[in-house]
């Protein structure tokens, strides 16, 4: 796993970016990058070559599912690795977002190791596929 | 009281006494529109006395501002309140906590490269100079522990200060809550009379269609009750799910 890979986190709170990228920092990765919305993460996205999102579903403007099916639909983001990390925990929901193409789903509140297994989970599978 | 008036009303038809027969329809309706207005005048009372009592203090506003607060917008600012007592208080202990952390991996750094030549010393395996130089940081390290642990425990004290905030946002939100089941218990009793005045009148009113479904775009935000049946109760059963999928 390259630990300067960009990363891309979107949460509305801005102590849940905080935190997330503090446990990001601890585990090795320090090439962050914050939005606060779907349409703040977009043109970021769009002009950033990030190689990993992070990102909450509900927040005003463009939520995390929405990121995710325009990531997913995206001729050149359509294989970025997606995780989200959130408070919404209803099944039908969960399987919307693998349906959508999630790589990784973390329901908040989460613990930091919980967070660092379904990332080294994710660069396991995506370094496999290579 | 219906039954008799209209027995009265029945008999002053049959006796062909028509003025009496109208007088004792405008009774009905009188009666019926007195009922009416009583029920909407006490209703329109406990409302407004559900609002009144969202005062948590009357501090600050001099009386005839208190009569001109919106008690409902108060509590939008009480909420608002809540959200940056919260906020404050979780930057504040992220702060400590970013302050914390450096100091604690610098005396895990030097305690365990002291720990190295210490093993050194008792295989003697040390030079003079060495023992020297190991004696002199020996010393720097515990004089800079005392410090730096003197650091790290005031910090851990300011952390546990910081969650003041549940107190105080506890308070705020109780009255919230409160003010919330007071207009509920009120718009019930609304409700209610407006069914009654419904059947009273006897007007019909078609079933609204059963609610639209709401795409699940939007999210529904935190579960507070992990045991509804379409909920997920941890991050296992999430793992769980995702693998039944596939993953």
């Amino acid at each position: 796993m390259n630990k300067n890979m960009k990363i891309l986190v979107v949460d509305d709170f801005s102590t849940m970016r905080r935190i997330i990228k503090n446990l990001l920092r601890d585990l090795g990765f320090t090439n962050t990058h914050e939005a606060d919305d779907g349409n703040t993460a977009w043109p970021m996205l769009q002009s950033g070559d990030f190689d990993f999102l992070v990102t909450d579903w509900n927040m005003p403007g463009m939520t995390g599912i929405e990121l995710l099916q325009k990531v997913r639909s995206d001729e050149r983001l359509k294989d970025l690795p997606v995780l989200m990390v959130t408070a919404e925990a209803k099944r039908d929901q969960i399987v919307a977002a693998a349906q959508a193409g999630v790589n990784g789903y973390v329901v908040k509140p989460f613990t930091a190791a919980a967070l660092k297994e379904k990332i080294e989970k994710i660069f396991e599978r995506i370094d496999k596929a290579k | 009281m219906l039954k008799e008036k209209t027995q009265l009303l029945f008999s002053y038809v049959e006796q062909g006494d028509l003025h009496a027969a109208v007088r004792v329809i405008q009774d009905i309706q009188e009666t019926r529109n007195q009922a009416l207005f009583n029920e909407i005048g006490r209703l329109t009372r406990t409302l407004h006395e559900a609002i009144t009592n969202f005062h948590v203090d009357d501090k600050g506003y001099a009386a005839s501002e208190i009569q001109n607060l919106s008690e409902v917008s108060d509590a939008t600012d009480r909420l608002s309140y809540v959200l940056s007592l919260t906020e404050k208080a979780a930057n504040k202990t992220m702060d400590l906590v970013d302050d914390s952390m450096p100091v604690a991996t610098k005396i895990k750094e030097d305690a365990s490269s002291l720990h190295d030549q210490w093993v050194k010393l008792g295989n003697r395996a040390m030079s003079a100079e060495e023992f020297r130089q190991l004696y002199k940081e020996m010393g720097e390290f515990l004089g800079s522990l005392a410090q730096n642990t003197d650091g790290l425990y005031n910090n851990l004290s300011e952390i546990m200060v910081a969650q003041d905030y549940q107190d105080l946002t506890g308070q705020v939100i109780q009255r919230v809550v409160n003010l919330v089941r007071d207009i509920e218990k009120s718009l019930v009793v609304l409700v209610r009379m407006a069914s009654n005045v419904d059947s009273m009148t006897g007007v019909q009113h078609e079933l609204q269609a059963t609610k639209e479904k709401t795409t699940d775009h939007a999210g529904h935000g935190p579960q507070i009750d992990p045991n509804q049946a379409d909920v997920v109760n941890s991050q296992d059963d999430v793992d769980d799910l995702l693998s039944s999928l596939g993953f």
